[in-house]
């Protein structure tokens, strides 16, 4: 059942279109990459897809089911900035197992250490945020993850080994992913596929 | 930068000193139910200043006034604490309704929050007091009814400001209930803002206590309260007797801090960011 935006188009001021007539399709197991200048509606995108804007022409949908709005989405969204996608008064344990719990080797595989549980979010690095907002979306229930502009403040190691664990869990659980970048070198090492946003193709 | 500490860490005195806050106040609790009532009786013993046996003297009627503040102490505290609840919990609801369920829901809310700011509130509560027939029912009812808006618009822009944050978009998009949110991610965010409202509140509530009395609405005048010992103290204070009021003041002005200290203290143990220290 691969994840589909036909027709999408968007503005935030009245017909100032950010994106228009914008057509695109990733399969399960796909990684797909969304390239573009900044500002070009990236992340405007991948907020439709992800279902937390509804596009103002154009629909989104898996398997011609478009996305219900009170249930777990399929398509979760991992933002640029972990901090804010953190609740600074919850204890590190308590957002990770706000959607699940995960397993200890998923844990493992992103080298969540466990004196970090107990810890405030502003006792952790970005980096370190950042992994628990990846095992926090690779629900079992998740069919497709976008990563917006993921692990842009990371250093290339552990970039390198981020996307690695996250890759290599994708693949075997057969979600598809969506890459947001600006950084072409990445997108040409990870991705299947690369869409150019703005350009209509 | 600070170095290895010696001795207590920051975070254990402000348990100590939470401790001794709460302290105080139990012991004045544990005082207004040990002294009998026997003390306020009349008696001959009139005009007394402080002594052994009286330690806060005696007033015109021969009352102990140890005994009257300490009971009047325990009377305010609890409407204070009654009324600053009932209009801390009508805020909360009226600023988190007003800030979620839309255009139309906040427009009727904020027209009501002009109307009870617009009217003077002596009036309304005057008003509402004698509807519900005076006495502690009519206080608790007029006071918490007129004082809710100013912190309903504080909560009403506090949760506009938080409802779209990500990580509510996130707990959003795990199909977490509307109820969920407003528990574990709203709720945390505005108890700061809503503990300070309640400490606010609690003069506030002891002094219109007092207004209301002096006008005839409120408590009956033998009631020992406060507002009332304060307000009879003050038409005796210039013939010398300054033990009428000096003590009860003090103490009252005790209470209040501790509240205070209490509600502030609380907030830092709970805040994140000097979990530390």
């Amino acid at each position: 059942m691969p994840l589909i935006g036909e027709n999408l188009g968007h503005y935030y001021q009245k017909d100032r279109w950010i994106i228009k007539d914008t057509n695109l399709s990733v399969a399960p197991g796909e990684v797909l990459g969304l390239s573009g200048y900044s500002g070009c509606g990236k992340t405007t995108l991948s907020r439709i897809l992800a279902g937390y804007i509804s596009p103002r022409i154009g629909r989104v949908s898996i398997g011609h089911k478009t996305l219900e709005r009170r249930a777990f989405r399929p398509v979760q969204l991992i933002y640029q900035h972990p901090e804010k996608a953190i609740n600074p008064k919850w204890r590190m344990r308590d957002v990770l197992i706000e959607s699940y719990t995960p397993s200890q080797d998923i844990l493992d595989a992103f080298e969540i250490r466990e004196e970090w549980m107990n810890r405030w979010p502003v006792e952790l690095s970005g980096g370190e945020k950042q992994r628990f907002c990846i095992v926090r979306s690779l629900n079992p229930a998740t069919k497709y993850i976008i990563a917006d502009e993921m692990t842009t403040m990371l250093d290339a190691i552990t970039q390198a080994r981020i996307w690695h664990a996250f890759l290599g869990i994708c693949k075997s659980r057969n979600i598809g992913v969506i890459v947001v970048s600006h950084e072409s070198s990445l997108l040409n090492r990870l991705c299947d596929n690369i869409y150019k946003v703005g350009s209509g193709g | 930068m600070q170095g290895v500490q010696e001795g207590l860490n920051v975070r254990k005195k402000m348990i100590l000193l939470l401790a001794f806050s709460s302290g105080f106040l139990l012991v004045i609790l544990f005082l207004s139910f040990w002294l009998s009532n026997d003390n306020l009786r009349l008696s001959s013993a009139k005009n007394l200043a402080p002594n052994l046996e009286h330690l806060f003297g005696t007033d015109w009627l021969g009352r102990d006034m140890f005994t009257r503040t300490i009971k009047g102490l325990r009377l305010s505290l609890a409407l204070g604490a009654f009324t600053s609840l009932l209009s801390v919990i009508i805020a909360t609801l009226m600023g988190v309704c007003a800030a979620t369920f839309g255009r139309t829901v906040d427009a009727v809310i904020s027209w009501l929050i002009d109307l009870f700011i617009g009217m003077p509130h002596l009036v309304f509560m005057v008003l509402i007091c004698f509807i519900a027939g005076g006495g502690v029912y009519g206080i608790v009812l007029g006071i918490s009814l007129t004082h809710w808006t100013a912190l309903a618009r504080l909560v009403r822009s506090e949760v506009l400001q938080i409802k779209n944050v990500e990580y509510i978009q996130i707990s959003k998009s795990y199909g977490k209930s509307a109820w969920f949110i407003a528990r574990k991610h709203i709720l945390p965010f505005i108890f700061p803002q809503l503990m300070i409202g309640f400490l606010l509140m609690f003069p506030h509530v002891i002094l219109h206590e007092a207004a209301l009395t002096f006008l005839g609405f409120g408590l009956s005048p033998q009631t020992p309260a406060v507002g009332i010992i304060l307000s009879e103290a003050m038409s005796h204070i210039s013939t010398g007797k300054w033990w009428l009021v000096v003590f009860p003041g003090v103490l009252l002005v005790g209470v209040i801090k501790s509240f205070d200290s209490i509600g502030e203290k609380l907030r830092i143990l709970m805040e994140p960011s000097s979990a530390n220290e």
